[in-house]
């Protein structure tokens, strides 16, 4: 026999399935999608030594996506079928793993996988829920009648792996026989394994006699689970309720408790936030200074030149951009994986659907709202969870509108320069803005997902039919993986286009057309020959003039006629355009264009400048209140991201989505600031 | 147990809940719906419209 084994991963949502995989693979994992859909495949490999005398093996494990059975009723469960049925590359075995707290349900699945002529190794996990409550399952007897081998596990604890691997070096032979394909089947079907050529039959994509199916699986479950019923009445102890779901009952009264129920869930989003916002402060601000030092380091050592300027004002601070929210993101996943872990994400999506359902998406879609305050690209990977395809698009749609962790920095600098530091009433001005624009952008999300609801259409019905699992004690192990999982998609994927546009707007700001940036240079120096200005005065100016003239500038001065209604000039523009790769890049563009860097006594910080700043021709300042929120309203709205675009083209197949989302948030943002500009002016 | 909708009943079906199976209706959700009920060992929550096509007979214990 081969060397190396295939084994898939097959289980019921909540099983515990990828956890089991990822203590068998630890970090020997590739993630990827299967060909041609964008449902994430993820594979590893590990090698199991030589125990109990047997040679050892190279596993290879496919982690399959949670189904409740082999009638796939969305485009992940199809996919664990098309895995078990594809011919040409069938997995040697398939490890079924169960949940020993329901295991009648996930004998179903298990059963129709041997009918399909699998070997199969059957998991059940989660036995401590059972021993804790002192109940016993008799593993030999199921075995038994079943007809495979069957191991307990407590994949969390990382118990029973021993006897698993065990288990995996044994020679599987290729047809379990105790467990004989049920006699409906073999009378329907004449060819062997009969739950093939029935699955081939039932999930053929053209399928014009649904309802006969429909009818079809009815009764083949219902058949398997009599069936399972009695098999399981000799293997198991009387079932009486387990300890951990009395436990679950009392929780689940105090959190979905009519009134406690949602004071909890605030709390807990306010927690989750503070604690975001000032833990990753520190690591934060040491990453982006360790960036500017890098940059300056390099630019001293290397001799000066197109490279070393890409290297330093392309590459390093637009890298530095996308590693400075790692903190913030980690932080947040780190939240998510608790609340996942722990089970109250079922909760929230329970209490929360029938206030999401009137705008056309349902309870599920609060993970990703929520996650897409800290960064809308893993928040939109995190909407696979929801079946409907209407509600999934609207939940893709909107989630970009929830402020992300990107305009923080935007927000911050443009409040520091425009709004006042006072109090009216209890709060701060600047306080009330921020959480302001954090509302606006909750609103417009709500706003656009009605409007979807009603021009999306759709023959798919909305089901909310979804498991509440017990309430564990979330296990570090699991939160710090995906945490680690979370940032690694965030810097690859995001990492590559924002390197990569940084360098195309590096290169766009820092040549203009042949002939001017030499023109302005000679400028300078005649300037500075004849004592007008000093050295260092000239930089900053000739930089600034510069970048006007730069082909940076000239899209600046070019769509100024578009933005002027805001209050915006070209220096904004200029800001505008460079921000289309990241939001976070236009402080960098502001501090460029307010030539900051050279040392002017009057006003030296960035912050100053801009105030200083007036209306070409005029005294009004240009970031007067009004039009520097109408700027941050702006910020609000458009979608200045190519990461989210990259990500939603992905997650929907197709340019038609981030399309429609790029001209309808541009739409709300330069509306929104415009209305703002007109009612403060 | 029986349901009155192919689909919804399927769902349930998928996850144990055949027809004859005892059910234990839990709690409502804040703002009264969804609901939530348990089935053999496992917590179902289904929005109260779904819930309709579900027939159920009480049974005294």
């Amino acid at each position: 026999m081969n060397d190396t084994l295939n084994v898939a991963l097959v289980g019921n949502p909540n099983c515990g399935k990828s956890t089991l995989f990822n203590v068998l693979t630890g970090l020997n994992q590739k993630t990827g999608n299967f060909p041609g859909v964008t449902v994430e495949k993820r594979s590893g490999t590990f090698r199991i030594g030589g125990i109990q005398g047997k040679v050892s093996r190279n596993i290879n494990l496919i982690d399959l996506p949670g189904t409740y059975s082999l009638f796939p009723k969305s485009p992940d469960e199809y996919e664990t079928y098309r895995a078990l049925s594809n011919e040409s590359d069938k997995p040697d075995l398939v490890l079924l793993v169960a949940d020993a707290s329901g295991l009648s349900r996930s004998l179903i699945l298990c059963t129709q996988v041997i009918d399909m002529g699998f070997p199969v190794v059957l998991c059940v996990n989660m036995i401590d829920l059972l021993e804790e409550s002192g109940q016993t399952l008799n593993l030999e007897r199921l075995k038994e009648e079943l007809g495979v081998p069957v191991c307990a596990l407590n994949a969390r604890k990382g118990k029973g792996l021993q006897a698993l691997k065990g288990i995996l070096l044994d020679e599987h032979a290729e047809k379990p026989s105790a467990w004989a394909a049920p006699d409906w089947l073999v009378e329907k079907f004449n060819s062997t394994p009969p739950f093939t050529e029935c699955l081939n039959n039932a999930n053929a994509l053209d399928k014009s006699n649904t309802t006969d199916w429909v009818r079809f699986q009815s009764d083949d479950t219902t058949k398997r689970l009599n069936r399972i019923d009695a098999l399981l009445q000799m293997a198991r102890s009387k079932s009486e309720p387990l300890k951990a779901m009395v436990q679950t009952q009392k929780i689940d009264a105090l959190l979905t408790h009519p009134l406690w129920g949602f004071i909890i869930f605030l709390g807990v989003l306010l927690l989750m936030f503070q604690a975001i916002f000032s833990w990753s402060e520190l690591p934060m601000d040491l990453i982006d200074q360790g960036f500017a030092s890098a940059s300056a380091w390099l630019g001293a050592q290397l001799p000066s030149g197109s490279f070393t300027s890409l290297l330093t004002q392309g590459v390093l601070p637009g890298l530095g951009g996308i590693i400075m929210f790692v903190p913030q993101i980690a932080l947040l996943f780190g939240f998510i994986a608790i609340l996942e872990d722990s089970g109250y994400m079922a909760r929230v999506s329970f209490i929360n659907d029938r206030v999401l359902r009137r705008f056309g998406i349902n309870g599920k879609s609060i993970i990703p709202l929520i996650s897409g305050v800290a960064c809308a690209v893993p928040a939109i990977l995190s909407a696979r969870t929801i079946r409907n395809t209407r509600e999934r698009l609207i939940t893709i749609f909107i989630t970009p509108l929830m402020s992300c962790s990107a305009r923080i920095p935007v927000y911050t600098l443009l409040i520091a320069v425009a709004i006042p530091d006072t109090e009216s009433g209890i709060f701060n001005t600047r306080g009330l803005v921020l959480m302001g624009l954090y509302l606006l952008g909750l609103l417009a999300a709500l706003f656009s997902a009605l409007l979807m609801k009603y021009w999306v259409k759709t023959r798919e019905r909305s089901i909310f039919i979804m498991e509440m699992p017990v309430y564990r004690m979330p296990q570090g192990r699991v939160v710090l993986r995906s945490m680690f999982d979370k940032v690694k998609v965030f810097v690859l994927e995001a990492g590559k286009i924002i390197v990569a546009i940084s360098v195309v707007l590096w290169a766009l700001s820092s040549y203009g057309p042949s002939g001017e940036f030499e023109r302005i240079e000679v400028k300078y120096q005649q300037k500075i020959a004849t004592g007008d200005i000093n050295i260092e005065q000239a930089d900053g100016l000739e930089a600034a003039e510069k970048l006007r003239a730069s082909y940076a500038g000239m899209i600046g001065r070019a769509i100024e006629p578009v933005i002027a209604p805001l209050g915006f000039d070209w220096k904004i523009g200029i800001a505008l355009v460079t921000s289309f790769a990241a939001r976070e890049v236009f402080v960098g563009t502001m501090a460029t264009i307010y030539g900051v860097g050279s040392d002017d006594e009057q006003s030296s910080t960035l912050k100053e400048r801009m105030q200083n700043d007036k209306i070409h021709a005029s005294e009004n300042k240009l970031f007067s209140f009004g039009t520097s929120l109408a700027l941050m309203v702006f910020y609000a709205f458009a979608l200045q991201c190519m990461s989210t675009i990259a990500v939603v083209k992905r997650e929907t197949g197709s340019w038609k989505w981030p399309t429609y989302q790029f001209i309808w948030f541009g739409f709300l943002a330069w509306m929104g600031a415009f209305l703002v500009h007109m009612f403060f002016n | 147990m029986r349901f009155d909708d192919e689909e919804i009943g399927l769902r349930l079906i998928e996850m144990g809940c055949i027809p004859g199976t005892e059910i234990v209706v839990l709690r409502k959700a804040p703002l009264g719906d969804p609901l939530a009920f348990s089935c053999r060992g496992s917590i179902i929550s289904i929005r109260s419209r779904e819930a309709q096509q579900v027939m159920v007979e009480e049974c005294n214990e």
